[in-house]
């Protein structure tokens, strides 16, 4: 199997989002924000409200984590940052990425089928970083550009950061509907027979 | 000098190694698993783990940015003294690891969410306590990330599934938790007690190294069967496919009810953080999983 590599430069367009195919790797370069739970909450309340984001999302790479951060002589430095649970913000995501466009979704263990829909119609994808893996994050962030809603703690708020080549990224759901968390599923059904199997006959050899 | 103190800078190591350094053991099941994976993606995810806690080695720094919620486990010795001032010891070390290692704050208020800042809190650090023969102190912790905390499992099964009742039930609780825990995982399995302590007894068999064998041979089997079973599962590293889901299953068990057969299943991540050493009651401090720099 050959793996395609892409390096992209935010901001990313829609047509370059859905260039990106499922199991091909990208190198992230340019603006993301990080954004749990809550900052995902917050982004909503305020657009129902009518009130405009402290800055627009749109082709940027949305990261799903919550930094561990150090401050030094008054600026941030991000120590630790690996993503975190997507699943968590699958109630919110589809309504985030029509709202406010970004274009890759970063986290881990994927999301569910309102999120595949969002990123068909809207021309995003979501990608697959190592979980834990929050140092080479740290290693490929240049910047801490700024951080809003602080008042959420650390890890929920919105932290906006300068990464070069952030990656490999490993494309898991695409703008087409090619689903890689679906395809391991597949498999994972069909063994768990074959396991089941397995339990049944060794209980049936002891008795 | 003062018990409480020793204890209180003891405990602040021990969060220290653990959450920027993993023991030994796994290590080495880490780099064991990225030299068999079969799955190209998998291998990959095993590639940055193992690029990742090298990292953390090196610079002394946390290996992973959700240093979880800090879980102490004390054996204090018939014939250790004092235990005055042990309880705050705790919190103590807690709160000076936060800002000196530092620790991502995780604690929150549970209804209003508010970050209470210094990973402390009511009911927090958990601390086990257990009294045992000898005059020493024990003293274990586990930083215990949201991720493989979220996916825990408990089942209150029927007497008469039996032991393929329980194999079943450990194998739907991996499927079910999928990618969300960051397999490779350790699998922690508490089988019988109260429904509480069959999540006590998974969580607490995390604590056996990956190298170490189980002394009881019924559940040492049990666990290899386990394993090979939930490795058969293809979830893979991260969730993305592969024949690496699980690092080891540890089990525990205790005496139940006629009427119940519980089961506790917990996972630790591939980041399996543990850090353990023995206080002799003269205070002397000897570091059982960390060698002291």
């Amino acid at each position: 199997m050959t793996v395609t590599v892409h390096r992209y430069r935010t901001p990313i367009s829609e047509d370059q989002a859905r260039k990106l195919r499922v199991s091909d790797e990208l190198y992230l370069s340019g603006m993301i924000i990080t954004a749990r739970d809550q900052a995902h909450m917050r982004a909503l309340k305020w657009l129902e409200e009518g009130k405009p984001l402290p800055l627009s999302f749109e082709g940027l790479g949305l990261f799903h984590s919550g930094p561990m951060v150090e401050r030094v002589d008054g600026e941030w430095r991000v120590v630790c940052a690996g993503p975190t649970t997507s699943a968590r913000m699958e109630d919110l995501e589809a309504r985030f990425l029509e709202a406010f466009k970004p274009r890759i979704i970063i986290g881990k263990g994927g999301m569910g089928s309102r999120t595949a829909e969002a990123l068909r119609n809207f021309g995003a994808v979501y990608c697959s970083f190592t979980g834990g893996a929050g140092l080479l994050v740290a290693d490929a962030v240049r910047e801490v550009e700024g951080v809003e809603w602080l008042d959420l703690g650390v890890p929920e708020a919105l932290w906006v950061l300068r990464v070069e080549g952030f990656g490999p990224l490993t494309v898991a759901m695409d703008a087409s509907g090619g689903n890689l968390y679906a395809e391991v599923a597949k498999g994972v059904q069909e063994n768990k027979v074959k396991i089941y199997e397995r339990i049944g006959l060794k209980q049936k050899s002891r008795s | 000098m003062r018990l409480d103190r020793v204890v209180e800078e003891t405990a602040f190591n021990l969060v220290r190694f653990a959450v920027t350094d993993l023991p030994a053991d796994v290590k080495e099941a880490l780099e064991q698993a990225y030299r068999s994976e079969v799955s190209e993606i998998g291998k990959a995810q095993l590639g940055n783990i193992v690029r990742n806690f090298c990292l953390a080695g090196e610079g002394g720094v946390p290996l992973c940015q959700d240093t979880g919620l800090i879980e102490f486990y004390v054996w204090v010795g018939e014939g250790f003294g004092s235990v005055r001032g042990l309880g705050e010891a705790f919190v103590g070390a807690v709160r000076r690891a936060t800002v000196e290692v530092p620790l991502r704050p995780n604690a929150v208020e549970p209804f209003t969410r508010v970050n209470s800042g210094d990973n402390t809190g009511r009911g927090l650090p958990r601390v086990v306590w257990e009294f045992v023969e000898g005059d020493g102190l024990e003293v274990a912790v586990v930083p215990k990330g949201g991720g493989g905390e979220n996916v825990s499992m408990l089942g209150m099964l029927g007497p008469t599934e039996g032991v393929g009742g329980v194999k079943r039930f450990v194998v739907d609780a991996v499927i079910e938790a999928g990618a969300r825990p960051c397999p490779p995982v350790v699998v922690g399995v508490g089988v019988g007690g109260s429904a509480d302590q069959a999540l006590g007894l998974a969580k607490r068999a995390l604590l056996r190294p990956l190298d170490e064998r189980n002394p009881d041979a019924r559940l040492a089997g049990l666990e290899e069967e386990l394993l090979e079973l939930i490795n058969a599962t293809g979830i893979g590293p991260m969730g993305l496919g592969g024949s690496t889901t699980a690092l080891g299953v540890r089990m525990d068990w205790a005496h139940c009810h006629t009427a119940s057969l519980p089961v506790g299943v917990v996972f630790q991540c591939w980041a399996a953080r543990r850090a353990r050493a023995r206080i002799s009651r003269d205070g002397r401090v000897e570091y059982l999983s960390h060698r002291r720099e």
